[in-house]
């Protein structure tokens, strides 16, 4: 009995905070009140090492812009609530952020998992919603306010690993077969689902389509079992630990293949190339940014400076290419947005933000229909020229040089693949 | 295809000893002590993580760091032992709330770790990972042959310990019957203590090899949780052999899975082994 | 005289349930009382095997993982809606624990608690490679716009979940006073006795892990339409095990609103500290709670007070 009526008292208590809540939210508003940004941010549990990169990110952006004035004469404040990973908490933090914490403005946290549970909130109350990482998400909600930074292009399931499969079909003679391999999780699977339909477009011959579960602790096996089928062509869709483990049994078992790479999570961050070193020479991967005279775009330098300064306090990415400065990028569109807009009206932002053309750090974005990138940009970079596992080497030009997209292009291919 | 058999065999047979590593001292806590240590993998990756330190900033080679870390690891079981005999055995209620505090002192563990090293992947980098040497058409990465060779040698070492010394035999006595323990003059607390921290030492030594293979991060340990209870089983409940035994097939199942048939289904087939012997023959495959 | 106060005020819970999702304005207090409620048919689920006959379940996460995959496909075959789910997913949920239980429960406790480990890496590992669901790279469940009665659709799968814990914690309530639950107590305390004496032990413990497995998996039913997207990896965490053990536990494994409490108490703690805290720190709740409870008070909170009031508790 006694416990029964704890339970009751205990929900009448929450509705008695919440009702307390909205009172207090009710009161007049004051003028010169801050901006409040809303999201949530994976900083514990799987994601966590990216999230705090980005969380670090988007700080910076939040003092650049305080420093400059503010948006709208208004300080920029952040309400942000660790999701820890896990998708169930996400639907609860943005109910908390729109309803109690009345935020002005809300964007994504990080990565696929934690972005689609927002949407059916954020859709409810029609805000613009920038997206950080998320792969395809909008596909199934088809919402007009969604835009997602990652420049993985408006199909973004296909447009991830074109470049590869562009560069293998531009080789003489052309290769013929191609082997697909990556890990039974969200990102790798959805890569592989393009990379099939890339290579099939391409006119290559599928020898080799598997998936390898986590944890797997060795992958010579699996290479071997590649090796048999000796396909010219290798796609690798896999996550940080076994990017390294692929690499190393690659290295290992002395896989002979043309061209080698395209999905691998991992090799873009700096304890992972660091540590792999010159067993990275030749692999042709993405990437979003690397120090190429090509792609130094306006105020990104200036970023990473202070990115890097922070970086080591925190324990993330010393380097920090891959997301950050996308993290930066897609504040920096909303926060554009409202500054020519001159409101936070969540329409207008979103009419703003679907019409023109933004100049970020990460050069100029402009959205398709859909919320991605109307052209993309995923790099297609090869690590040349990697002597030791020293750090410096990576911050320089012509250790990553990019092969795709053409107009970004800085440097030529090491045909083929040699061991 | 003869190729591609054999190596799948050796692959196996060198990832079965990184599991035995991974495996034995869960067989002398879980096996042996009947305490169900679902927190092993964590101090695993507690171990991993130490010897990332220890490589780093002192630049040992990292199987040296594990082994000497184990002493370290061993005082932590005589602690952690204590608090499970004093709350839970004494008591007689170890079942449930022992399961309960383990999973408590894994979670704790994963938590520490985040807190002081954050969540990016650490791995190591010596001369001779990347290396391997080939036998005939047999290629042997030095990367998974050191854990083997460790695993087996740390195996070997207990087996040496628990059959020849005295302490070694009381543990063996104490998990068959406590009360003739006793009558031989050996304190059953003390040999359970002495027990539960070599199962802990290993953890160090196994994390060391851990990170040898692959990066780490301070949840890893919960992906290996399920394979190395199912080592224990399959091995019959601490026999240090049948661990091994147990560990290299396996090993072998997983990577003749990986090779002929698909990666995606080898812990499926791993732990419908695991399942069907329970059914079948419920004391393991090597079961007294 | 018993069973007169229970059901007038279960029923009451759902109506102010109901009520309540037409008076309160955000609706954050739905989205954090779902989850909490959730964890509390989980946690009772959970207690009417591992607290009542004493074995311990570790496949927690399977069994919420079927119930949710039932929903996707069912959803995507034939368009179901949630309601008419449910009850499927815990016939499903259900036949699998009663698999699982006469595979191992004849066998020390220990081996039952390994293969329900085992069974959520082998059901994981189907559900990764089974691509009409979606397989490892995920699923999207659209919630419908419009919900009958309610004004959105969390407010109805808040009363939904509401009257699920009621019902899970009636049926904990009802074999607990009945003598399914002295059976069960009989198993707890010492089984080898109980089969002499007549109790027929494996039927029982049947009993349990079917109708414990059929909670969980009902439970899981409604989780696509929470998250909107469900992948392996989140569908199977962990989390659900950890939960559903240190709830009852820190409430009080032997009765049947001990694991209420539990929930109650930990699932709205970390709901407050997911808002609040927002660190590593938010994690640590758990295991530190959890290790605490065992250590120091391991007959939980129910426990604690019976001590405390002395209504005839059990010295440990």
């Amino acid at each position: 009995m006694q416990c029964f009526s704890g339970t009751r008292r205990w929900a009448l208590k929450l509705a008695a905070a919440a009702f307390a809540g909205t009172l207090a939210f009710a009161a007049p508003a004051q003028a010169e009140k801050p901006i409040k940004i809303g999201f949530s941010m994976a900083l514990t549990g799987g994601l966590a090492a990216a999230g705090k990169a980005a969380l670090i990110a988007m700080e910076i952006w939040k003092d650049d812009v305080n420093a400059a004035g503010g948006l709208l004469g208004r300080q920029v404040e952040f309400v942000y609530y660790d999701d820890q990973t896990n998708p169930s908490t996400v639907p609860g933090i943005y109910t908390k952020l729109l309803t109690l914490d009345n935020v002005d403005l809300v964007v994504s946290g990080y990565a696929t998992n934690m972005i689609a549970p927002a949407m059916p909130i954020v859709m409810s109350r029609k805000m613009v919603f920038m997206s950080l990482f998320g792969l395809a998400v909008n596909e199934k909600f088809n919402y007009p306010n969604y835009f997602q930074i990652m420049p993985a292009g408006p199909n973004p399931l296909t447009d991830w690993s074109k470049g590869f499969f562009d560069i293998a079909a531009a080789q003489n003679p052309k290769p013929t077969t191609v082997a697909l391999v990556g890990a039974d999780a969200e990102f790798a699977r959805n890569a592989l689902i393009g990379a099939r339909e890339n290579a099939a477009k391409a006119g290559f011959k599928i020898v080799y389509d598997k998936t390898y579960p986590p944890p797997t602790a060795d992958f010579s096996p699996i290479v071997r079992a590649i090796q048999a089928e000796n396909p010219d062509v290798v796609f690798v869709a896999s996550y940080p630990p076994d990017s390294a483990g692929m690499v190393r049994a690659i290295n290992e078992v002395g896989l002979k293949t043309k061209l080698l790479g395209g999905g691998m999570v991992g090799l873009q961050f700096a304890a992972l190339m660091g540590k792999l070193g010159p067993s990275l020479n030749g692999i042709v991967n993405y990437d979003f940014w690397v120090p190429e005279p090509t792609l130094k775009f306006d105020g990104v330098e200036a970023f990473l400076k202070k990115y890097q300064e922070k970086a080591p306090a925190a324990g993330v990415d010393p380097l920090g290419y891959y997301l950050p400065p996308y993290a930066y990028a897609y504040l920096q569109v909303l926060g554009d947005a409202v500054k020519a807009v001159g409101s936070t009206d969540q329409q207008k932002l979103a009419d703003y933000i679907r019409s023109h053309t933004h100049k970020t750090v990460v050069g100029d974005v402009s959205f398709a229909p859909n919320g991605e990138w109307a052209t993309p940009r995923a790099l297609m970079v090869q690590f040349q020229g990697i002597n030791d596992s020293g750090l410096e080497q990576f911050t320089k030009a012509g250790a990553r040089v990019v092969l795709w997209p053409e107009q970004w292009k800085s440097g030529t291919l090491k045909y083929p693949y040699a061991q | 295809m003869l190729d591609l058999f054999l190596n799948a065999i050796a692959a196996g047979i060198l990832l079965g000893g990184f599991y035995a590593a991974m495996t034995v001292g869960l067989t002398i806590s879980f096996g042996q002590l009947d305490i169900v240590n679902i927190a092993h993998p964590a101090f695993i990756v507690l171990g991993s993580f130490c010897t990332f330190v220890l490589h780093e900033h002192a630049g040992l080679d990292p199987l040296l760091a594990g082994v000497l870390l184990a002493p370290a690891f061993f005082c932590i079981g005589i602690g952690v032992y204590s608090v499970y005999y004093g709350s839970f055995e004494r008591r007689g209620d170890e079942s449930l709330r022992g399961l309960a505090f383990f999973f408590g002192i894994m979670f704790i563990l994963e938590v520490l770790l985040i807190m002081t090293f954050g969540v990016d992947y650490r791995l190591v980098e010596t001369s001779y990972i990347g290396e391997s040497i080939k036998i005939g058409v047999i290629g042997l990465p030095f990367r998974m042959l050191v854990p083997f060779l460790a695993a087996l040698a740390m195996a070997g070492g207990i087996y040496l310990y628990l059959s020849k010394t005295f302490t070694g035999r009381a543990i063996l006595a104490v998990a068959q019957d406590r009360l003739a323990l006793q009558l031989m003059g050996a304190d059953p607390v003390r040999t359970k203590q002495i027990a539960f921290g070599i199962g802990l030492g290993t953890a160090a030594v196994a994390g060391s090899l851990l990170i040898m293979l692959g990066p780490v991060e301070p949840s890893v340990g919960r992906l290996y949780i399920g394979r190395i209870f199912a080592i224990v089983v399959l091995g019959g409940m601490g026999s240090i052999g049948g661990t091994i035994v147990a560990a290299i097939i396996l090993g072998v199942v997983e990577s003749m899975v990986a090779t002929f048939y698909g990666p995606s289904w080898s812990p499926a087939v791993a732990f419908g082994f695991l399942l069907m012997t329970l059914a079948i023959r419920p004391s393991g495959l090597f079961g007294r | 005289m018993r069973i007169g106060w229970f059901y007038p005020i279960a029923l009451l819970l759902v109506l102010g349930g109901a009520f309540a999702t037409k008076h309160v304005d955000s609706n954050f207090v739905f989205y954090a009382g779902y989850v909490v409620l959730q964890f509390i048919v989980l946690a009772t689920a959970w207690n009417i095997l591992g607290g009542f006959t004493g074995y311990v379940n570790f496949g927690t996460a399977a069994f919420f993982a079927v119930g949710a995959y039932t929903t996707i496909a069912l959803n995507k075959a034939l368009g179901l809606p949630l309601l008419a789910i449910m009850p499927i997913a815990g016939i499903i949920a259900g036949l699998i624990g009663l698999a699982a239980g006469y595979f191992t429960l004849r066998l020390k406790g220990v081996f039952f608690s390994i293969a329900t480990l085992a069974l959520a890496v082998v059901l994981e590992t189907a559900v990764a490679n089974w691509g009409y669901v979606g397989g490892a790279s995920g699923s999207y469940v659209i919630p419908p716009a419009e919900v009958p009665f309610f004004d959105n659709y969390i407010e109805g799968l808040f009363s939904l979940m509401l009257l699920l814990a009621v019902v899970a914690v009636g049926i904990a309530r009802y074999i607990a006073l009945s003598k399914i639950g002295r059976g069960f107590a009989a198993i707890r305390d010492d089984e080898v006795a109980a089969e002499c004496m007549g109790v027929p032990t494996l039927r029982l413990k049947l009993i349990a892990t079917t109708l414990s497995g059929a909670l969980m998996g009902i439970a899981g039913a409604p989780y696509p339409f929470y998250v909107t997207y469900v992948e392996p990896t989140s569908a199977f965490s962990l989390t659900y095990a950890v939960n559903s053990i240190a709830m009852p536990l820190i409430g009080g494994t032997t009765t049947w609103f001990g694991p209420v409490i539990g929930a109650v108490l930990l699932g709205s703690l970390q709901q407050w500290a997911t808002v609040t805290i927002s660190s590593e720190l938010n994690l640590l709740i758990v295991g530190v709670t959890l290790v605490a409870f065992v250590v120091l008070a391991p007959q939980g909170l129910v426990g604690l007070a019976r001590k405390l009031f002395g209504r005839g508790g059990r010295t440990p």
